[in-house]
């Protein structure tokens, strides 16, 4: 069962990552575009154990880093949706979220991650960008990812529901 | 989950409760290991610099990603065209009007310009650099845009080392120059664009041949497209000088590629340097088909332009 849920996670990543970087630069609002990456991140941390849901951020993270073509030091977009993925753990409750939590996660969490893959281009002065220019990154990113919520996050909650252990399935 | 009632109940609470502390709670130790295995990532790439250890990570990962995006690229295409259906009759006839008006302006220019072309022509035939400068150009197609988020402007083409293509080549289109190649995998390369803030071009101003430094704004906007910095303080850029690439044969970009139009000129008296504005030629948010210069004669798996026009 395990085996069966990482192999969905996996490729929900691919899948997304795909997406990201080939359909959505023809939609891009001044080169920027939803991250689905993180939308499946935080679908599995809203649905399945933390420990999971920890480890897919960082390999989502990895894809992002390593995948053509980015070319930022590689584990900045891990340790930025690690961190997500913990902070979506936290806020998720012991039963099934409804619509409103579910959107101010992916708000919380997108903010997070955006926030810290910034920060820590400005500590490693990886190419160095103007605090304006990344507080509209930051900001757009959001607006993109929760317009996306309503479509992408409830058929993967429902397939990680379906292939993990169910708490509550009130 | 706060009553705990009698031992018989208190044992079993207990056990609930652990079994959903460890669902809920992510252990702080998985979150430290993968935060520090991150750093660790970070270290690894930032000092090994051109050479680092992630390398050869990224191109396996490149290996079996590039042709996905391609397909997904591919699959895309044709819906790209689906905004162009809704443009009015008044809208195209706009557009007519405007180039034909800029048609006119090009056509007055050329005829002035002939008796330089002539002029020029025959010094290029005196040189024999000019025939080292015949490169070849392997046709590709952009398959994958590195998102804002990730500050840097990179794009995916669907050509790699079985097109002959390897790092530093010049990537250009047919509005002027688009970036250089940074790394391939066999049937996909990364182009790093000029408009990257980690980007810097040797340029020369076209009409006083000054040398000079051009960065990337890291902007999609086409006005603030691009930074130059001339090497000779003293020397002024003119507003609407035309700005060329001045690279050599070996180096990353091949020489005399247009790079944009000097839009706005500013001084700047703390660094006693001038800073000018440059508007790229390449529409960088509409990017498809570009070229990848190659030396004339390399082997590749597709149809290359050669330096007089010709398909080999």
């Amino acid at each position: 069962m395990t085996q069966l849920r990482w192999l969905a996670a996996l490729g929900a990543v691919l899948l997304a990552l795909v997406v990201q970087v080939s359909l959505f630069p023809h939609l891009a609002w001044h080169g920027i575009v939803p991250n689905l990456c993180l939308l499946v991140v935080v679908a599995a941390a809203l649905t399945v154990e933390a420990p999971f849901a920890l480890v897919l951020g960082f390999t989502a993270g990895l894809v992002l880093d390593l995948a053509p073509p980015a070319d930022h030091v590689a584990g900045r977009w891990a340790l930025a949706l690690t961190i997500a993925a913990f902070l979506a753990a936290r806020v998720r409750q012991d039963v099934r979220p409804n619509a409103l939590a579910v959107v101010g996660t992916v708000a919380a969490a997108s903010f997070a991650a955006t926030s810290i893959f910034a920060l820590s281009g400005i500590l490693l002065d990886d190419p160095a960008m103007s605090v304006a220019g990344l507080l509209e990154v930051v900001l757009v990113a959001l607006v993109w990812d929760v317009l996306l919520t309503p479509f992408v996050l409830p058929p993967l909650m429902r397939l990680f529901a379906r292939l993990g252990p169910q708490w509550a399935t009130a | 989950m706060g009553a705990w009632g009698g031992h018989e109940g208190r044992e079993r609470r207990w056990k609930g409760l652990d079994r959903l502390e460890s669902r809920n709670r992510a252990p702080r130790s998985l979150l430290v290991a993968l935060v520090l295995a991150s750093v660790t990532l970070i270290t690894l790439d930032v000092s090994g610099g051109g050479d680092s250890p992630l390398e050869p990570a990224r191109r396996v990962v490149g290996e079996a990603l590039g042709p996905a995006e391609s397909a997904a690229a591919t699959a895309v295409r044709p819906f790209t065209a689906v905004p162009d259906w809704f443009r009015s009759k008044g809208d195209l006839a706009e557009e007519v009007r405007e180039l034909e008006a800029s048609n006119a302006e090009l056509r007055g220019r050329v005829e002035l310009a002939g008796f330089d072309r002539n002029r020029l022509e025959q010094y290029d035939g005196l040189t024999a650099a000019a025939a080292d400068l015949g490169s070849a150009l392997v046709p590709a197609r952009v398959v994958a845009m590195g998102p804002r988020q990730s500050q840097s402007l990179t794009v995916t083409i669907d050509a790699g080392s079985a097109a002959g293509l390897g790092p530093d080549m010049t990537v250009v289109n047919d509005d002027g120059l688009v970036g250089r190649v940074l790394r391939v995998t066999r049937s996909t390369a990364t182009v790093l664009l000029v408009i990257d803030p980690d980007s810097t071009v040797g340029g020369r101003v076209g009409s006083s041949m000054e040398i000079g430094f051009v960065t990337g704004s890291g902007s999609l906007d086409q006005e603030t497209g691009l930074d130059l910095r001339l090497v000779d303080d003293a020397s002024v850029p003119a507003r609407g000088d035309t700005v060329v690439t001045w690279g050599s044969a070996t180096g990353p970009y091949a020489p005399g590629v247009p790079i944009g139009t000097i839009t706005d000129v500013y001084s700047s008296l703390r660094e006693a340097s001038q800073r000018a504005v440059v508007e790229p030629f390449v529409d960088f948010s509409a990017l498809d088909v570009v070229g990848v210069m190659v030396p004339s004669g390399s082997g590749s798996d597709r149809a290359v332009i050669e330096a007089d026009g010709s398909l080999r």
